[in-house]
């Protein structure tokens, strides 16, 4: 590595700094480490600053917040460390929407994660190979993931309309739909299949598809990369082993693949357990679909509670590492090969 | 016998795939494009052709209207929505979160990426795991700060809440870049005299561009779809509204007809795409770069 070069562009996998300093060193064996602490230190100071001012000090009274009674209005005129008490935690435990509104983004953040890892990963199997039109269809996928949040919701919205959306339109034409059925504001619907009744939380799969469908392409794109650095001889010796498509997918690709999956799966769990936008703007949060980040904004908007909604966003936090903690634990293995 | 049997297992496999590919593919172009399709074509309509025929997947000759356009564009003392205000916003804000996120990331990265000092491992782990952290913890404190400061209802605040947002991803971007810059081509500067700075400035950056522009378009997408600070802190001001902020606060009423809004969604979704595509696939591998090792 010390010797690599010049103009050979190698990717470096294990920290870089390592080559440069031993470089150095060799050049200037006294004080080159230290003068690359030094400088590392200069350059990172800016960087950190920033973070620390609008990332890290804005989360640490959160939770200075949470401990205390804190309105809005009475914010100007209060310190640092006031009264403290715990009766912010004890609303949110208490309060009537709480553990059903826990439950509802895990069922969210599990199925939007689901089903958007899934779908892009069906997506890069399907674009693997080059065909007409592949281009163009690689960059129109992923529309949905770049375009504004607000303005594709409300595409949905209009769409799902029960007065005037197309969907609802064409499934009056195409399935005999007797009466429109309201996608976004109905909490049970009840469907008969084979004579059984079933309810089906409407609004909330709704929800789950809208956000598989915007957050596809994301997966697609990470394992779409994956996939083309696959090695086709590994394939190819599969294939003149006589391995099916099925089979060299379950033992060749599916192997090469998990890595990125379970970044993916991590990483779009966390942001979805965490996403206020979507749902907020598809169905405000009602008929079934109250997410905690909804609350949380509820809390702090509505009631202007700032006590409330920092435990609320608290408590939303601690759940998501306990819950990351857990994966970790189990199957923290293959994210840690692929980060 | 065998041989023959996993054959035709093999053919028929083959087969059904090859099938199931396309329809995979053609499913997969048809929810992609329909949505954008349908809004495009609800901004050309009248409201009164939707409402007498939702369902209809085109638009006839008399009623294509861009009226649409103007009403949604036209300022609101004209009787219009007033989104070319909201369009300067939005612009000014995204424009002052790109600015400011590569100057507070290009030197983090740089560090990262380069220098072994003291705790750089923990700095990097510090600066993802910020990414990993809620926006609505972010939220509720940034919301009492502002409101303290007088800021809230100001866009340059709205700029430095994105700041925080973006600054973790754009030093994830740029060091993925970053490190596969060589040492050597530094150390032919150190040689020739250059100092870090020196080095930084006139040999890194200018190898970095691509990177700089990828990273630099990825945090104004962010930026200019970003709803939720926009919706904390400026809702209460509707001469500060940001594109996306003025279309969700006005579809939410009455009064506004839905297709002079889907004007105003392609006004607003135009800008990003277009960028989207100018610079697609420096984008793409700006962002995956490093999905691909082995």
């Amino acid at each position: 590595m010390t010797t690599a070069p010049v103009g050979a562009p190698k990717r470096r996998h294990t920290s870089p700094g390592s080559a440069d300093r031993s470089a150095d060193r060799r050049r200037r064996p006294m004080t080159a480490s230290r003068r690359a602490n030094r400088a590392g230190l200069a350059f990172v100071s800016p960087t950190f600053v920033v973070v620390l001012v609008v990332v890290i000090l804005p989360i640490l009274w959160t939770v200075l917040l949470a401990f205390q009674h804190a309105r809005l209005v009475d914010i100007q005129g209060m310190g640092l460390v006031g009264n403290w008490s715990l009766d912010n935690f004890t609303q949110v435990f208490d309060s009537a929407g709480f553990w059903s509104s826990l439950a509802t983004t895990l069922l969210y953040t599990a199925g939007a994660t689901l089903g958007s890892v899934l779908l892009g990963l069906v997506a890069a199997l399907a674009l693997r190979k080059p065909f007409r039109g592949r281009g163009l269809l690689r960059a129109a996928m992923l529309l949905p993931y770049v375009a504004p949040v607000v303005a594709v919701a409300f595409v949905w919205e209009v769409a799902l309309s029960p007065q005037y959306g197309v969907v609802n339109d064409w499934g009056h034409r195409l399935f005999g739909w007797d009466n429109p059925i309201a996608f976004l504001s109905t909490r049970e619907y009840q469907v008969n299949l084979l004579g059984a009744h079933f309810d089906i939380p409407l609004a909330l799969l709704t929800v789950i598809a809208f956000e598989c469908w915007r957050y596809f392409p994301f997966a697609f794109l990470f394992i779409l990369a994956r996939l083309q650095a696959v090695p086709a001889g590994l394939e190819e010796a599969a294939m003149v082993d006589g391995a099916t498509l099925t089979q060299r997918f379950r033992h060749i690709l599916l192997p090469q693949l998990m890595p990125v999956i379970a970044l993916l799966c991590v990483l779009r769990f966390i942001m979805t357990f965490n996403k206020f936008d979507d749902v907020y703007l598809l169905t405000g949060g009602g008929a079934g679909t109250n997410v905690a980040a909804v609350r949380v904004y509820d809390f702090l908007t509505a009631r202007y509670d700032v006590g409330a909604a920092a435990a609320q966003a608290l408590v939303l936090a601690v759940s998501l590492m306990i819950l990351l903690g857990f994966y970790f634990k189990f199957f923290g293995n293959k994210v840690q090969e692929e980060s | 016998m065998t041989r023959k049997a996993t054959l035709t297992r093999a053919q028929f496999e083959d087969r059904l795939f090859g099938v199931l590919r396309w329809f995979v593919i053609a499913f997969l172009a048809v929810i992609t494009v329909a949505p954008f399709y349908y809004m495009v074509l609800l901004s050309v309509k009248p409201i009164d052709a939707l409402l007498l025929d939702p369902g209809s997947l085109w638009v006839s000759a008399k009623d294509f209207t861009l009226s649409t356009y103007r009403d949604v564009l036209k300022s609101t003392d004209d009787g219009g929505q007033g989104f070319v205000k909201f369009l300067l916003n939005s612009a000014l804000v995204s424009l002052g979160t790109v600015i400011l996120t590569l100057l507070a990331a290009v030197p983090g990265a740089y560090a990262v990426s380069r220098l072994k000092f003291f705790g750089h491992r923990q700095v990097s782990a510090l600066f993802l795991a910020v990414y990993l952290f809620p926006a609505t913890l972010l939220a509720v404190p940034l919301f009492v700060i502002f409101a303290k400061l007088g800021l809230s209802s100001s866009l340059v605040g709205l700029a430095i809440v994105y700041v925080a947002q973006t600054v973790p991803v754009a030093i994830y971007m740029l060091k993925n870049y970053l490190v596969t810059i060589p040492a050597s081509i530094e150390e032919a500067a150190a040689i020739d005299g250059a100092g870090r700075l020196q080095t930084v400035r006139k040999v890194i950056l200018p190898l970095a561009l691509p990177s700089l522009m990828a990273t630099g378009l990825y945090v104004f997408m962010i930026a200019w779809n970003e709803f939720l600070f926009a919706l904390l802190f400026l809702a209460a001001d509707p001469e500060k509204w940001t594109v996306s902020l003025g279309l969700a606060q006005l579809s939410n009423g009455v009064e506004v007809p839905k297709t002079i809004l889907m004007a105003g969604s392609v006004v607003l979704t135009i800008p990003v795409v277009l960028l989207f595509f100018a610079a697609e696939r420096m984008l793409t591998e700006g962002l995956t770069s490093g999905a691909d090792k082995s």
